[in-house]
């Protein structure tokens, strides 16, 4: 097909009915915005084992074709087997883009299978556009401070990831195409890595989603004695107290607290971020929240992209100020 | 065991970035710098390990020479010895390349268990581990939270979305990429600190180690993003950014 080709990934965990992984479809979005821009045909694939009513829902978008990658050794997911199987599609295709959502199973196999052919795969990409007739994919440094233009120097198989949230999903077309089964070549013996049970750790006591006001601290707090501070912000906004992955590492507050890709996902009325940066990481569980408040001393921390309102200064500063301008 | 762990320089955590005038890269010379944070997790887990199994620790770098001390500071928390690949560049832009310098610095080496953090905080590929495993032929684990030595190789537990974890048999040799925070990290000891002055130290040039590839990707430029959304900021002093801010919350957003 000589295309572009959109992998699909599958969600983990749950009831053990396959579905698709929530980013799986910003793929297809991105994959089919290559598609647009360089005038190539876009197709999907599904991989894993007894993926065919995946395939056939993924079908009803607009596509060329749509691939069922299918193995019994393709059920558990491993790295060796996805990168095997994955690479016997891209060859069998001729794909001259292959499109991943940039999830924790794809940083774990994609970079591998890019490397099985010689290539680099351009990982967790925020925009992309064309010039003098070749792709410029866009990705952050530093965390988000700093954006970067890539280009791939070579003739491919160009492999792309793509952040969470860059590519919409909503304005994928529908369509009717053909579903077609690939078996790859796969031995038990390929495989050297062997998964185990998923497991969930943290009892998850405190239901973040239900507040209407979280209040999150970030490593911007220096010390756990510190938490008081925000503490006393929270409780005069009437507020859940929640906060970013190092200030749960470092046990200055349970990790049910947590909110981004590994913690939790939440979308209050209003969430302020105090003297948290802004990671992907952590923008991914909070970004549909209806109003962001940042307080950061630094004018350039990514969390003032999404913020809706923001002040600049010390935390120490202002967490107290704020506290005592909404007792007034 | 004998556990390598790949250990990166980068420009300290909040450190304010300008991109330089050719926007090649930043401004680096009026940063501090420090050990990569997952690097850092990277090294305890590796030094834990050898605590429990026996065995050595050799951590490999490749940078510039002011990476001699997160190098020396390494080896001050414990490390046995040192590779350091000196580069005269700011720093290396392709993962593969890099894995390639690495694999090669490694080839003598044959380490049981290679560690990478999960991903540098300057470029953020969070390839360069799973990279290097398949340069080097290894099975790999990537988001390492725990890492137990079992029958024939090492139980290892992954982190995965949506708060799931899983436990993964991988024989050795292997290589895993660490998460951060699955520990705590020691302090060097006025003692380590001694001591590392009279650990080895192996200096490699990466011209010498320069395998021959062309590079399929390229950065053509960094620049500071377009600020998209327009935010209302309050920069003044504090008591004012708090009054104006509490009058936007009540009246514009009505929030509160
Ligand atoms: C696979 C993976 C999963 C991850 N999952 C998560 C996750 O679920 N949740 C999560 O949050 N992170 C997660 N992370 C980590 C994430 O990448 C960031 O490292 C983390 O979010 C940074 O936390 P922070 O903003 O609190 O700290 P930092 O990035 O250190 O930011 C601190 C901020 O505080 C500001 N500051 C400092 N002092 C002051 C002061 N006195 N007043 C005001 N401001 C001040 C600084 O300017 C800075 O912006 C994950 C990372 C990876 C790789
Ligand atoms: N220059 C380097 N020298 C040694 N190790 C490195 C270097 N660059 C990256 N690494 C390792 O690879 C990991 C992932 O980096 P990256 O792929 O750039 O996100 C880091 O956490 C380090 O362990």
């Amino acid at each position: 097909m000589s295309g572009v080709l959109a992998v699909l990934e599958l969600a983990v965990g749950g009831s053990g009915e396959l579905k698709l992984h929530k980013m799986a479809l910003e793929a297809l979005a991105a994959a089919k915005r290559i598609g647009a821009e360089l005038g190539l045909p876009v197709s999907a694939a599904v991989v894993g084992s007894g993926v065919g009513p995946v395939a056939a829902a993924v079908a009803q978008y607009s596509v060329e074709k749509v691939f069922a990658v299918d193995h019994a050794l393709l059920a558990a997911y491993t790295p060796d087997g996805y990168s095997i199987a994955l690479k016997q599609l891209v060859a069998a295709t001729g794909a001259k883009y292959v499109v991943f959502p940039h999830t924790y199973q794809v940083r774990d196999f994609a970079p591998k299978l890019a490397t099985s052919m010689g290539q680099v795969l351009a990982s967790d990409v925020v925009g992309l556009r064309v010039e003098d007739g070749a792709l410029v994919l866009v990705r952050q440094l530093f965390q988000g401070k700093i954006n970067a233009d890539l280009r791939f120097p070579g003739d491919g198989p160009h492999f792309v990831s793509v952040q969470a949230g860059a590519f919409r999903a909503d304005g994928l077309e529908a369509g009717a195409a053909p579903v077609e089964a690939f078996t790859p070549e796969l031995s038990a013996a390929q495989i050297r890595t062997k998964p185990l049970e998923l497991f969930r750790e943290s009892s998850r006591a405190v239901d973040l989603t239900a507040a209407d006001i979280i209040v999150s601290v970030g490593r911007g707090i220096r010390e756990a004695e510190n938490i008081g501070v925000v503490q006393e912000l929270a409780d005069a906004l009437g507020a859940e107290l929640a906060a970013s992955r190092p200030i749960c590492d470092n046990g200055w507050l349970p990790m049910e607290r947590q909110v981004g890709s590994s913690g939790q996902t939440v979308a209050p009325k209003m969430y302020v971020a105090v003297g948290i940066s802004g990671a992907i990481q952590h923008l991914v569980g909070m970004k549909g929240s209806k109003v962001v408040v940042a307080i950061n001393k630094d004018p350039e921390a990514p969390i003032f992209e999404v913020a809706d309102y923001g002040i600049v200064g010390d935390l120490f500063e202002v967490v107290p100020a704020l506290v005592a301008e909404l007792k007034k | 065991m004998k556990i390598v762990v790949a250990i990166k320089q980068v420009p300290a955590r909040d450190s304010l970035l300008k991109v330089n005038g050719e926007g090649t890269w930043i401004e680096d010379a009026d940063l501090a710098y420090e050990i990569n944070e997952p690097d850092a997790y990277a090294l305890e887990a590796g030094l834990q390990l050898r605590e429990k199994e026996g065995g050595e620790v050799v951590v490999i770098c490749v940078g510039p020479d002011r990476a001699t001390q997160t190098i020396r500071e390494a080896l001050a928390k414990g490390a046995d010895r040192a590779i350091h690949i000196e580069t005269y560049e700011e720093t290396v832009g392709d993962p593969l390349a890099l894995a390639r310098v690495l694999a090669a610095a490694l080839s003598e080496e044959s380490p049981d268990l290679v560690l990478t953090g999960l991903q540098s905080d300057d470029l953020g590929f969070g390839q360069t581990g799973v990279i290097l495993a398949e340069v080097m032929g290894l099975p790999h684990g990537t988001l390492i939270m725990n890492i137990e030595v079992s029958e024939g190789g090492i139980t290892v537990k992954r982190e995965l979305e949506d708060g799931w974890f899983q436990n993964v048999e991988i024989p050795l040799p292997a290589l895993l990429t660490v998460q951060s925070g699955a520990t705590k990290l020691r302090y060097a000891t006025l003692m380590g600190i001694k001591r590392a002055k009279t650990k080895e130290v192996k200096q490699l040039d990466i011209s010498d180690l320069q395998t021959e590839s062309e590079p399929t990707i390229a950065v053509s430029r960094i620049y500071l993003p377009e600020k998209s959304k327009k935010s209302v900021v309050f920069d003044g002093p504090a008591r004012e950014s708090a009054a104006k801010l509490v009058e936007k919350l009540r009246f514009e957003a009505r929030v509160i």
